[in-house]
């Protein structure tokens, strides 16, 4: 049994156009009809451009949108049948790291209250001793300096702050986390740091994951399984070296010969 | 396994937006001088007041009518000989208050509507925005005096304890109860445009309830706007209430306030025009400060100059 | 004589924390008709060096603190604002990352592709018109005659860069900046976008100065790489040469970290650390903190490591612990 099942996912939005008493509904098909499964402790790679509908893809998995229609099935529950307050419980069991590290986190809270608010979230039961160590726990895991716990957002690196973002996706002690583009605002420097970090933790911690990215040879690298959406479908989907190297589908072709490649490797 | 916490000393302080903000308005010279400038005029009206020295500002003494500023009476004497420094001080209560607590009121209301319709959206958002539009076509000045007038009846008994006081209160909740429009619409617009940022996505994956999101992830970050707003709201506010008791409206003797002063001086403006100067030099500093701090604190709040 | 010598340009910003040296001592020369690419990481002065020929850095906080830009026996730098404006535009123009941005969205596309034949040209409108088209069709826009009198949003991020160069390209410039034009695009379109810039740039025979912080766009598209870090160049080269030989530590520190060169499941080569606060003054060699790949304890400590040609053509900053 898959860890993640999406059948048939559909997301269709209806945007109003007209003035105040004549309107004309348009619709607009950003996920029609995804079928996917991500093994547990495996590592999917979604790939797609701008627009084809993956950032919608992935906050319906997160239950942030519902789905038109389709069903999501996290451990062979599925998820599109649970009223609000079900989804809020299970909603700990899957988390999400956001692409943008300078919008994803509260600018009024220290590190400390960010991750505290998380942890807390799964065991409230805590004492202040108790939360003291996880707090210190998690920045360890993520490569934070402990010192750093009383500072703010906005003075830390943009690797840095992605490195808050993972510790808070981390503290619900998730079975499933969701990165949308987590690397693609950061320097090359510093993106390996946060790929390696990633890929570390999936292993670590038995972490199932679906990372999205727009960079081929980002996805190529940390995925274990490829799937390819192009406007609001998924075309292609398979092992990431095969899919790499034989692709099947037009459109995965064309995307692979665009990538810009370094001349040393050539 | 235990994990070694770090002390107290091995943490490095964080500095939150508010307190960078605070050392951005420290280098603001104009700001501190009007801030120091509306300190002092507190210490003098709240504190200054009180001590022993100073006369009765209710105390007539028709034998010495316009009196000019001496030794006794340092601004001199009024129309029925009460001490002018006095009544300055005195009044200056009321007109402070009258700026802190509409202000506080205002904020109090217009944060949480401004908030809960922005965040609702839809069409809860419309209604409550429908509300506030048809409350914006109302002349403020009559709505004012109604709803003066509808408060001060009811809560007469209630507010006997507070003495002297008892008859303002219900003018300051009026005009702070109506001054809240614009710091809805301000929160509202706040509110939508931070709603859709990805901290908050991130709490409502937290599981995190509504209310929380909206109070702890939300409204903080849209006080800055809001604090510069209220602080130019003062002055108005002092402003209005001056402009109705110069037409009789609002504050009732025995109290007085610069409004009230001001229209007395400018009944003897030919013959004792000190008694319009020297009121009228307490009242526009006092609104000159709060705007330059207003001023002041917009430049300190802004968030896009914070981030070179 | 290069087309343009930049020789130890400083640009340093006065903001509260103090002196920020975003550029400091930046020498490279551009030659007619040849691509020069400048890669470096945010913050590493790739973009202010380019704002700085143009004029373009806000001063204050910015303040150009010394060097020099030869264009044509005038000195970019020191040159009236006058003198300038009849440069800029006409005879070297910029695109930037951003074409929404960087396109006026309450003016039509006519009206914006018009305007640099207008004022360098003086050329009427009809005429002017007539060139637009012709440009936008040579940059590939379908339907140049209807396209031309749309507004830019209705036109897709592609299509708008394509408008951007096209205007950027009218006054047929001998320079052409482009400030990281394809990093907002999607790949299939940044390879029309670059495969654009080098037809273009073909046919007209103008140098581009190439900035992005994508060495992979960078060796597919330029002659010369010029690597920056901290305000300073530390390594150039012709292309070929600077990927298959990189001689500066930081230069092979960043070709090992792209995920592409890795084979699968091995880790990523990290450069750890963080690129040096350019508010503090810098001693030595600002990649000491950072090198693992040379030892950096062979790095200078107390002077600024000289920009050297070690071999033909190939310069780079002469810092013994980056270099082994």
């Amino acid at each position: 049994m898959p860890f993640l099942e999406l059948n048939d996912i559909k997301k269709h939005f209806s945007t109003k156009s007209g003035g105040l008493f004549s309107s004309s509904n348009e619709i607009v098909k950003a996920v029609n009809g995804v079928s996917l499964s991500i093994e547990e402790g495996k590592i999917l790679g979604l790939v797609g451009e701008s627009g084809c509908g993956k950032s919608t893809l992935s906050r319906l998995i997160m239950q942030l949108l519902e789905p038109t229609h389709g069903s999501i099935v996290l451990e062979g529950q599925n998820l599109t049948n649970l009223n609000s307050s079900e989804v809020r419980s299970r909603r700990l069991d899957f988390q999400m790291i956001f692409q943008d590290p300078y919008a994803s986190l509260n600018p009024r809270m220290t590190v400390w209250s960010t991750l505290s608010e998380a942890i807390l979230t799964r065991k409230p039961q805590l004492n202040k001793e108790e939360l003291k160590q996880n707090v210190v726990k998690l920045m360890e895991m993520v490569g934070l300096d402990k010192q750093y716990v009383r500072k703010y957002p906005h003075e830390f690196s943009g690797g840095q702050r992605q490195r808050i973002a993972i510790a808070r996706a981390l503290a619900p002690e998730p079975k499933l986390i969701i990165a949308d583009e987590p690397v693609s605002a950061l320097d090359v420097s510093i993106q390996s740091q946060i790929l390696n970090l990633l890929k570390d933790l999936v292993n670590n911690l038995g972490l199932t994951m679906l990372f999205i990215s727009h960079d081929l040879s980002v996805v190529r690298y940390i995925a274990d399984r490829i799937a390819v959406m192009y406007y609001g479908k998924i075309v292609e989907t398979g092992e990431a070296e095969s899919l790499m190297e034989n692709p099947q589908h037009q459109y995965t072709k064309e995307l692979l010969e665009s990538v810009p490649k370094v001349l040393s490797l050539v | 396994m235990r994990i070694s916490l770090p002390t107290e000393s091995e943490l490095e302080k964080g500095s939150s937006l508010g307190r960078d903000a605070w050392a951005r308005l420290r280098k603001n010279k104009l700001a501190m001088l009007s801030m120091c400038f509306i300190g002092l005029m507190l210490i003098i009206c709240f504190i200054v007041a009180q001590l022993p020295f100073i006369d009765d500002p209710n105390e007539q003494n028709l034998e010495n009518r316009f009196a000019p500023p001496s030794g006794d009476h340092i601004m001199g004497t009024d129309q029925l000989g009460r001490d002018l420094f006095s009544r300055i001080l005195f009044g200056g209560q009321i007109s402070m208050l009258v700026g802190f607590i509409a202000t506080g009121v205002a904020l109090l209301i217009g944060i949480t509507y401004g908030a809960i319709s922005g965040y609702a959206g839809g069409r809860t958002d419309a209604i409550m925005m429908r509300v506030v539009d048809t409350l914006y076509a109302i002349p403020f000045l009559v709505l004012v005096i109604v709803l003066k007038v509808v408060i001060a009846g009811p809560m007469e008994e209630q507010l006997k304890w507070m003495g002297r006081f008892a008859n303002i209160v219900p003018l300051f909740f009026a005009i702070g109860a109506l001054g809240w429009l614009t710091l809805a619409r301000i929160t509202r617009t706040q509110v939508m445009a931070i709603k859709e940022q990805e901290f908050v996505e991130a709490a409502t994956s937290l599981g995190l309830s509504k209310m929380r999101i909206l109070f702890r992830h939300i409204v903080p970050n849209t006080l800055g706007p809001a604090i510069v707003y209220a602080t130019l709201t003062i002055p108005s506010f002092i402003l209005f209430e001056a402009s109705l008791s110069y037409l009789g409206v609002g504050i009732e003797a025995p109290n007085s306030s610069w409004g009230i002063l001001i229209k007395e001086g400018a009944d003897f403006l030919e013959t004792q025009l000190y008694l319009l100067i020297i009121p009228g030099l307490f009242f526009s500093l006092t609104l000159f400060a709060f705007n330059f701090l207003g001023d002041g604190l917009r430049d300190a709040l802004d968030v896009r100059a914070s981030k070179d | 004589m290069p087309l343009l010598e930049v020789k130890n340009l400083k640009t340093h910003f006065h903001t509260r924390d103090g002196i920020v040296r975003a550029v400091d001592g930046v020498s490279f020369p551009v030659e007619k008709g040849k691509t020069i690419g400048i890669v470096g990481e945010s913050g590493s002065g790739k973009s202010v060096t380019c704002y700085s020929l143009l004029g373009l850095v806000p001063m204050p906080p910015g303040k150009i603190e010394g060097g020099s830009a030869i264009f044509d026996d005038t000195d970019l730098l020191k040159c009236h604002e006058n003198d300038l404006c009849k440069i800029r535009g006409k005879r070297i123009s910029m695109i930037f990352q951003d074409p929404m941005t960087s396109l006026n969205p309450y003016l039509r596309i006519s009206t914006q592709i018009t305007e640099p034949l207008r004022i360098h040209m003086g050329m009427d409108k009809k005429r002017a018109k007539k060139e637009a088209i012709e440009a936008l069709r040579e940059v590939g826009i379908p339907e140049p005659e209807k396209r031309v009198n749309m507004y830019p949003h209705e036109f897709s991020g592609g299509m708008r860069q394509r408008a951007m160069i096209a205007m950027a390209l009218i006054t047929k410039p001998e320079i052409l900046i482009a400030d990281e034009p394809t990093t907002a695009l999607d790949v299939t379109v940044q390879k029309q976008i670059l495969e654009l810039i080098k037809s273009r740039q073909k046919e007209l025979g103008t140098a581009v100065i190439f900035i992005t912080h994508d060495l992979a766009v960078i060796s597919e598209i330029c002659d010369e790489v010029n690597v920056m870090y901290a305000g300073k160049i530390v390594e150039r080269a012709n292309s070929r040469e600077l990927f298959s030989n990189p001689l500066h530590a930081y230069t092979r520190s960043l070709l090992q970290s792209i995920p592409a060169t890795q084979l699968k499941g091995e880790k990523l080569f990290t450069i750890s650390g963080l690129p040096p606060n350019l508010a503090k003054p810098i001693q030595g060699c600002a990649f000491r903190p950072r090198n693992q790949i040379g030892n950096s304890d062979e790095c200078l400590t107390q002077s600024t490591p000289e920009f050297k040609e070690l071999d033909s053509n190939h310069w780079v900053q002469n810092c013994p612990g980056c270099l082994t």
